[in-house]
């Protein structure tokens, strides 16, 4: 039943699927990094890094700021607060369907009390 | 905590809570006012099933709902819902009945194994406790339900990106 609570597609789990990328968010953790260090910290061509913290920063993990020539990497602020909110309308819709049962169920007690009745 | 409060206003005590409890496994409960016997009576006939599991407010509309609760009774539930084109088909099978207390099925619209729902209802002066118990088949997959991905599609981004990260690479070597 989950499904029909499908938000927007959402790419964090994808950036964080990718061991490179887990590596540069710990990376970034520990200080800001311009792509070029990161590309030479990870062997990586700086095209290669370029793709990486896209992917990064599509996600709301990584923020990158250009000061001159140079794009600096920092990690952004949003972690982990697409579950806590998928979570939150997951409650709401079993809040809506539950009050929905105490409706019926109060109604089923009434009718049994009336059946009880004319059976005496 | 305010918007909590607004969206069940006739009472805090019966408060719909959800919880991930561990990789796997997702938790609702929620205590309703009437003794098992009728609460289960409205998880089990498909007549009363359709009077709340698609409430109005939420924007889904049965089409139709089947459902044959007995061990290895199959039930099918089709919504409309104003966000999509298609009706959309929810189907599994019972694999546990216990009259009053327990209810076991599955849920086998995704792609791979989907999860396993467990329903128990607990009894205690005229009121009941439900406890609504979700098993995933992996870790990935309830992730996927939690990141609003069908099964797989995490997997298959997962994979995209590295394909065009690899593209990204081999262009530099050319």
């Amino acid at each position: 039943m989950v499904q029909y609570l499908r938000p927007r597609l959402d790419a964090s789990f994808a950036a964080l699927s990718d061991a490179t990328r887990r590596g540069v968010l710990e990376q970034l953790g520990r200080c800001d990094a311009s792509i070029t260090d990161l590309a030479e910290k990870f062997h990586m061509t700086l095209t290669g890094m370029k793709k990486h913290v896209g992917v990064l920063e599509q996600a709301g993990l990584v923020i990158t700021e250009k000061v001159g020539r140079v794009r600096t990497c920092r990690l952004g602020a949003r972690r982990l607060e697409e579950e806590t909110a998928w979570l939150e309308r997951y409650r709401q819709l079993w809040a809506l369907r539950f009050d929905e049962l105490d409706k019926v169920v109060e109604e089923m007690k009434r009718e049994e009390k009336i059946d009880g009745r004319k059976k005496k | 905590m305010d918007a909590r409060r607004n969206d069940e206003p006739t009472s805090t005590e019966n408060r719909t809570t959800v919880v991930r409890k561990s990789d796997r496994e997702l938790v609702v409960t929620r205590t309703i006012n009437g003794p098992a016997r009728i609460v289960f009576e409205a998880f089990t006939k498909p007549e009363l099933l359709k009077r709340w599991w698609a409430p109005k407010s939420s924007g889904i509309t049965f089409i139709s709902c089947e459902a044959d609760v007995r061990t290895g009774g199959a039930y099918r539930f089709v919504f409309g819902h104003p966000s999509s084109e298609q009706p959309m088909e929810f189907f599994g099978r019972y694999v546990e009945v216990i009259p009053y207390s327990r209810l076991v099925w599955t849920n086998e619209e995704g792609a791979d194994g989907g999860a396993v729902t467990t329903v128990t209802f607990e009894e205690k002066a005229g009121r009941t406790l439900l406890v609504m118990h979700d098993l995933y088949p992996s870790k990935g997959a309830l992730d996927d339900v939690l990141a609003g991905m069908e099964g797989g599609m995490r997997e298959t981004l997962e994979q995209l990106d590295e394909f065009v990260a690899s593209l990204g690479a081999n262009l530099e070597i050319l």
